[in-house]
């Protein structure tokens, strides 16, 4: 594979780039794989990714129904960052995070990661007091994170309604390494890495059924015939518990619609994150000048990645309170996609009641910032049987009663 | 935007008027009941693409719960019925079945 | 150059003048332009700059789908970025900036990019950039971001309002053009109500421009006949500049109505958004025409053909003054032979169709116009304005075989139907090879809750193009709206269409590349999408690289995502694309059409909800007087409760100290009508609560009140409060003040769903009662000295309630607290909230009674050790945590939640458990502090054994006092352990009993 480079640019330039070769591979499925990894979005790719270069298994093959990136990875409002309270969600998010920083360099593919920083409003005495335990939690967690007064906020965001009357900024948990990047960039990029280690990703090749012996999983039927394998690794997001299904397991899962939008574009004029949970809504500037702005799920079970309007006005009009500026602009597009929420809200890294089959799910609305943390973890996971980055993340846990919750810090989508 | 009509008051309303309330016809287990039973019946989820059956409240109106059969890909809704029932009327599945040839209700336990 | 015309335009007033500027220079126009075509009359033919190459740009469409002419609008409160020149009307005193440059449209320093864009293909930017790492941040980022974004951001607060509107209607037809007003006529024939939606202020859409006889009378006069006749009917409404904006499930479409946008000032709202409700929706959305892919295509001057003719004939406007027309369709004949009859050159019409075209082409021979077939552009030549075209064989490379001097360029690649609106909620579309379009496939319809299609395209948006084709599937689609919402043509009175004879034309013949084997060189200045400057060659690439699917290209490319979200872009790439992966056009598909058609304003969403709408204010009776009174106002929910009262000069703190000070030594008022009230009755109300209440709430005696503490089905608890057993059949249950409506619906949830047939009703009277606390070792006194009889302990204990008349009113008082005070909580109707509460203050005043607030309330509880919700709960915890063991029925066969606490990990011994806490110095422990364990786990974070659930300073105690849940911590008293702090250090605490004030409770007896 050829290294990218302002140097091979400028090389390329002067043969009208006739000299690109493809990005990643397009082979046809091989008869048996060791790891066959179902779903190339963003959490399957980075599975596959570092199941090669951790653990040095490179016979996988990633299935996509459709093409790759093509989910909740290029569908998201792109914010990474790890405050989170509780110690196992934090570890994950913070591995996901620092990956991120050098994930560009990692990859040799620019995936615009910028620790813009994030900005969580606290709009209650309630609000505040959650996030001075969130910043105590971070700070003991190795996340660094800060609890800022309203006048750093202005600082900060100065197109904040600081003064707002109906709930004015008491503050905010300020985590100044979290930002954003390109969505799109992180699957292309883990795909054509992944493709570089040889490792098959395979588009347009839709699961149709598991297959198992004596309770061990043994392959899957696909549109483009039947494969082999010893080990599987679910990953399609709103489409695990049909999945699952294959399987002969059900999974604490549910499928929604969670909805975004961007306005058009604008000159610079807003430069971190901010999430505002008690009012319900983000917002962050694109490096387009898109305003990328989302709030909460819909209530409902949802195939169809389309949502009700009444949930994009009430993150609007949150949005036009908290940011009084952005009452002039236009919304450009809006777009729904399918998240999949856990009876806890945490994600599901786990085995299963199936041998040999392994499923990542239930990242609800906020897996784009995990990503290359759960590849990490959940390649441990299925490579050697077990991870601490995975440890509390089992479905056991809905049995057992030991939840994940991090509905004290985190009031809406993110 | 859906709209739904409740089989209480008879009103066919915005689903802002409603509050969605998950899977129906779930069986209780109580303090006797096995782990696994109480997991099932807690947290794990038909979620399936297509037919659904599920609660809603017409929260902002009469206030009361029912249940509603509901395609979740194309949401189309076969139907509403009142909640005080463990499991759908016939006239319902039959409707259903009339819709979708081929769809057969899964256990509901 | 362009210019005004002496004559014609259908749809200026030539007798009023308006004055507008244009990047602060003065240019006057007519009433009814567009500042599109004024600022064609005026010569100003550079409007912006592209958004990566800075390339110069001017107008190419008339309509919603122009992608160049985006300036800033107005100034201050009035600012607004990106508003397109050709959808903006003109009125007096517009004032209009051009986007996208520095430092003028003119010179601008960012055009450099044009001169070096090879070196900036498709996606260069993924491929470069990686290092140094910080420089991503700090230098590439922040370049790219300036020189992205176009418009300037607002900055002042908004000076308009908005505002939104219900409507209902059988069938909406969306469009106003000659297809929506034969639908609108078709469907309301039959019986049907109508609403009909037009985008711009006029109506007719194309027809009165492209011409052709109906009947009897000539386009526009047949349209202006069908806009009177409907807007006579009663079953019809008629609504211009309202754009519908998006299609959404069960036949919701938002309409968005621009109401001031083209006279400021007018009173009223700016925009309105609509929430329509349709039983059948007619998308007559009309079609827009192709660009064709040349080198040059975007130069100033270069336009499509359809948007010649617009501006010719509406509004008398020339583009120019010699406009090569070059096509490969027949209807790009009609801007030739418009241009001609106003007296305006033609040099040639460039046909690329070797057999060229029929018989609109015969009318431009005979009007003496050169017409070359097999014919195209090789590139255009010129830089701020066309200058030139070299010509070529369409079947070659693009050798030049003639140039030929001209000042625009009239293109036409074909329509494409405005299939939006049809798509937003799952419409489907199929290809039509032989008008190399995608048409929307009636048999794959969006579909209702009921299962059936309730979208009907309808003329040229469901791919009609032929006058009388047009017209007949118009008239057809609002029959069958009409019929679907129950109104049969036969029933109604529809009238018999009228004869249409269309002109023979010859057939489209797709040209996705200009010449057809145009070399690298050409394909990268052939642009697709003018404003994100995506050419040929980098859909090319996208493909090479396996950027294979539409999606993919798409956002490889970005294609398709600018502010006119890929209306002229979206078909001639996908047909690059396709060629370039050899496959048919259907098979790569296309992108998902997503809501809104065009950009709708952020404050039309947002609607009047804004400043004190916002959200709704929950006040209780007393609510005015602790404004008026000077309270720090809390917000808790929707209500805002008193934080605390502060006198001259105090701080929040002292307040709260004095507050204190104040009711454990005398007495103090506490406004405490905001916890939840909720009526529990029946037959099995007793029942019901047991099941509610972890603990037993049926034993409870008339007259008697009982704490009692609520869990989820998963264990967790989630509200408590005191039960009141007001009779055999009745319970009055408080919750908390956020948890009123709640744990209402929690138990409505309950009984309806699982116990239905347990006869209990529930009621939330929250509202309906004030309740006001008066607490502290002189509130008997207060509360006798105002007629309330037998308050002494031996005939009213503590958790008893009586009835009494307290100043008069009658009054229900129960006897309780939350501060370990004595404490006596009167609630009274609401409307009699404020009268009882001025007469207590009255009562009280030789006392030194003052109100107190919530933060006292909290530090009070503390000194007492009774949790709060919320604060010793988050969710995450279970009443066997917090002690309270003691409240939780052994007895009970089943509660909510009990199976879910005996689940392993609820049993778990190593739990963390409530304490009290006390930092060996005095201070006050930090808020949500963790206390520390030993090391660091396998993720290597430090290990915590215990966090802070509560901590403030008492007055009472002089000292901080704080509650928390620590590890094995009520075996742990006395035991001093290490909290963390934000700063780094640590703080030490001993672990102490959480009762940190009158742990006998003498005080609250007496």
């Amino acid at each position: 594979m050829k290294r990218y480079s302002a140097f091979a640019i400028a090389r390329e330039a002067l043969r009208h780039h006739s000299g690109w070769d493809r990005a990643w591979a397009a082979p046809a499925p091989k008869k048996r794989y060791d790891v066959i990894i179902v779903g190339a979005g963003g959490h399957g790719l980075a599975t596959a990714y570092y199941l090669g270069k951790n653990h040095g298994i490179t016979n996988v093959a990633v299935l996509e129904k459709g093409w790759l990136g093509g989910g909740n990875t290029g569908r998201n409002t792109t914010i990474i960052r790890s405050n989170y309270l509780q110690d196992s969600s934090s570890a994950i998010y913070e591995k996901a995070r620092s990956l991120y920083e050098t994930l560009s360099q990692d990859l040799n593919y620019n995936v615009m990661f910028s620790p813009r920083g994030v900005m969580m409003l606290a709009q209650t005495e309630h609000e505040k007091r959650g996030y001075l335990r969130t910043a105590h939690a971070n700070a003991l967690q190795g996340v660094e994170t800060e609890f800022v007064g309203p006048d750093r906020v202005r600082q900060l965001c100065p197109i904040i309604n600081i003064d707002g009357p109906r709930y004015p900024v008491l503050g905010a948990l300020w985590q100044p390494r979290g930002g954003t990047a390109r969505h799109d960039a992180v699957a292309w990029g883990y795909a054509r890495a992944c493709s570089a280690m040889g490792i098959d990703i395979i588009q347009q090749c839709e699961v149709t059924g598991v297959r198992s012996e004596g309770g061990k999983v043994t392959g899957v039927e696909t549109s483009k015939g039947a494969i082999d394998c010893a080990k599987l690794g679910m990953v399609v997001a709103g489409h695990s518990g049909v999945l699952a299904e294959m399987a002969g397991f059900r999974l604490p899962i549910e499928s929604v619609a969670l909805q975004a939008l961007v306005s058009e574009p604008i000159k610079p004029c807003m430069d971190v994150v901010v999430m505002a949970n008690t009012v319900h809504g983000y917002m962050s500037q694109s490096d387009k000048g898109e305003m990328v702005i989302g709030g909460g799920a819909d209530g409902y079970n949802n195939y169809t990645q389309r949502g009700s309007f009444h949930h994009i006005e009430e993150t609007v009009r949150a949005l036009v309170e908290t940011f009084p500026m952005i009452s002039r602009l236009k919304m450009l597009r809006q777009w729904g996609g399918i998240v999949d929420m856990t009876g806890d809200r945490s994600p599901i890294l786990s085995r299963t009641p199936l041998d040999g089959c392994f499923i990542n799910c239930g990242w609800g609305t906020g897996g784009f910032k995990a990503i290359p943390g759960s590849g990490w973890g959940f390649a441990e996971l299925m490579a050697t049987g077990a991870s601490p980055l995975t440890a509390e993340f089992g479905l056991e846990r809905f049995r057992e009663g030991r939840f994940v919750d991090e509905s004290v810090a985190a009031g809406v989508a993110h | 935007m859906l709209i739904l009509t409740c089989p209480c008051c008879g009103v066919s309303a915005e689903e802002t008027e409603f509050h969605c309330g998950g899977e129906a016809h779930l069986k209780r287990f109580g303090p006797d009941s096995s782990d696994s039973d109480f997991e099932t019946y807690l947290f794990q989820r038909q979620n399936p693409r297509g037919v659904h059956f599920e609660r809603w409240r017409h929260v902002n109106g009469c206030g009361k719960w029912f249940h509603a059969a509901r395609c979740t890909q194309t949401l189309e809704i076969f139907g509403t019925y009142p909640a005080q029932t463990t499991e759908p009327p016939q006239a319902l599945r039959d409707r259903i079945a009339e819709k979708r040839p081929g769809w057969t209700q899964e256990s509901v336990s | 150059m362009s210019t005004r015309l002496a004559k014609g335009g259908r749809l200026i007033d030539r007798s009023k003048r308006l004055d507008f500027t244009f990047n602060g220079k003065q240019f006057s126009g007519q009433a009814g332009d567009t500042l599109a075509s004024a600022l064609l009359a005026n010569n100003q033919t550079l409007l912006g700059r592209s958004f990566k190459y800075h390339r110069p740009r001017g107008l190419i469409a008339s309509g919603s789908e122009e992608p160049n002419a985006l300036v800033g609008l107005g100034a201050g409160g009035s600012f607004e970025p990106n508003q397109r020149a050709t959808t903006q009307e003109l009125f007096s005193g517009l004032s209009a900036q051009s986007q996208n440059h520095w430092p003028s449209l003119d010179f601008d320093i960012g055009a450099v990019n044009a001169r070096v864009s090879q070196f900036f293909p498709a996606g260069f930017y993924y491929k470069t950039f990686q290092w140094p790492r910080a420089f991503w941040k700090h230098l590439y980022e922040p370049i790219i971001r300036q020189s992205a974004g176009l418009g300037r951001a607002p900055t002042a607060r908004d000076a308009d309002r908005y505002e939104h509107f219900y409507a209902f209607t059988d069938v909406l037809v969306i469009g106003g053009g000659i297809a929506g007003l034969t639908a609108a006529r078709a469907a309301a024939d039959s019986g049907a109500e109508v609403l009909v939606l037009e985008q711009s202020a006029d109506w007719g859409g194309r027809a009165p421009v492209d011409g052709g006889q109906i009947g009897d009378l000539e386009a526009e006069a047949h349209c202006a006949a069908l806009v009177a006749d409907l807007a006579a009917r009663p079953n019809v409404r008629m609504r211009n500049r309202m754009m519908g904006a998006g299609v959404y499930d069960h036949g919701y479409v938002l309409g968005y109505e621009r109401l001031s946008d083209h006279a400021p000032g007018t009173p009223g709202p700016r925009h309105r958004l609509w929430r329509i409700r349709a039983a059948q929706i007619i998308t007559a959305t009309g079609a827009i025409e192709r660009p064709i892919s040349f080198a040059g295509n975007d130069v100033p001057g270069v336009m499509l053909a359809s948007a010649i003719r617009d501006y010719v004939v509406n509004w008398a406007v020339s583009p120019g003054d010699r406009t090569l027309v070059v096509t490969n369709n027949d209807d790009a004949y009609r801007s030739a032979l418009t241009l001609h009859s106003a007296g305006l050159a033609v040099p040639a019409i460039l046909d690329a169709r070797p057999g060229g075209g029929g018989a609109l082409a015969a009318q431009a021979r005979a009007a003496g116009i050169r017409v070359e077939t097999g014919r195209g552009i090789a590139r255009v030549l010129g830089g701020k304005r066309v200058t030139a075209v070299a010509i070529c064989a369409q079947a070659g490379e693009g050798a030049v075989l003639e140039t030929i001097p001209c000042d625009a360029v009239a293109m036409s690649g074909g329509w494409s139907p405005v299939v939006h609106l049809w798509s937003h909620c799952g419409g489907k579309l199929t290809w039509d090879e032989a008008q190399a379009m995608f048409r929307p496939d009636a048999d794959r319809a969006a579909t209702g809750a009921d299962g059936l299609p309730f979208v009907i395209a309808a003329g040229a948006a469901d791919g009609e193009f032929g006058l009388a084709a047009l017209v007949a599937n118009a008239h057809q689609a609002g029959l069958q709206a009409a019929e679907r919402c129950g109104h049969s043509a036969r029933s109604g009175r529809a009238q018999p269409l009228p004869e249409i004879v269309d002109l023979p034309e010859a057939p489209i013949e797709p040209v996705w590349m200009m010449p057809q084997g145009a070399g690298s060189g050409l394909r990268a200045k052939a642009f697709l999408d003018y404003q994100n400057d995506v050419k040929v060659s980098d859909v090319q690439l996208a493909a090479q690289e396996g950027f294979e699917s539409v999606e993919h290209a798409k956002r490889y490319t970005t294609l398709g995502m600018a502010t006119d979200q890929g209306k002229l872009s979206n078909i001639n790439g996908l047909a690059v694309l396709a060629g370039s992966l050899n496959a048919p056009i259907p098979a790569v598909g296309t992108t998902t059409f997503r809501p809104p058609y065009t950009p709708i304003s952020m404050g039309a969403i947002a609607g009047e909800a804004r400043g004190d709408l916002f959200q709704p204010l929950r006040r209780t009776p007393m609510h005015d007087w602790h404004q008026a009174n000077g309270a720090q106002w809390e917000p808790v929910g929707h209500w805002r409760r008193p934080y605390c009262y502060p006198q001259d000069g105090e701080s929040h703190a002292e307040a709260v100290a004095r507050e204190i000070t104040q009711v454990r030594g005398g007495v103090g008022l506490l406004d405490a009508s905001t916890l939840g009230k909720i009526v529990v009755k029946g037959p099995d109300a007793g029942r019901f609560l047991d099941m509610l209440y972890t603990n037993m709430m049926s034993s409870l005696k008339p007259g008697k009140c009982r704490y009692g503490l609520m869990c989820s089905e998963n264990g967790f608890l989630i509200d408590d409060g005191v039960v009141a057993r007001w009779d055999d059949d009745t319970f009055l249950c408080h919750t908390t003040t956020g948890g009123a409506e709640r744990i209402h619906a929690h138990m409505e949830e309950w009984l309806q769903t699982e116990w239905w047939d347990w006869q209990v009703y529930t009621a939330n009277v929250t509202e309906h009662y004030a309740q006001i606390a008066v607490v502290g070792p002189k509130a008997r006194e207060v509360i006798e000295s105002l007629g309330a009889e037998g308050m002494e302990s031996q005939t009213f204990p503590f958790m008893a309630w009586a009835d009494r008349e307290v100043a008069g009113i009658k009054a229900r008082i129960y006897r309780i607290s939350f501060s370990g005070e004595l404490s006596y909580e009167i609630a009274v109707p609401a409307s009699q909230g404020q009268a009882l509460w001025d007469r207590l203050l009255e009562a009280g005043a030789p006392l030194g009674m003052m109100p107190y607030g919530t933060e006292a309330l909290h530090v009070m509880r503390a000194e007492k050790g009774f949790i709060m919700i919320g604060d010793e709960t988050d969710g995450t915890v279970i009443p066997q945590d917090l002690g309270l063991d003691w409240a939780i029925s052994k007895k009970k066969t089943d509660y909510l939640g009990k199976r879910a606490q005996a689940r392993s990990h609820m049993t778990d011994p190593n739990r963390w458990k409530l304490v009290g806490l006390e930092t060996l110095d005095g201070s006050v422990l930090p808020e949500g502090a963790y206390a520390l364990g030993a090391g660091v786990n396998a993720n290597g974070q430090a290990v915590t054994i215990g966090r802070v659930t509560s901590t403030y300073h008492s007055p009472t105690l002089g000292r901080g006092i704080a509650m928390g849940l620590v590890l094995n911590g009520p075996d742990r008293q006395g035991e001093v352990i290490e909290f963390g702090q934000l700063d780094g250090g640590r703080v030490s605490a001993r672990i102490v009993d959480p009762v940190f004030f009158d742990k006998d409770g003498e005080k609250q007896n007496v």
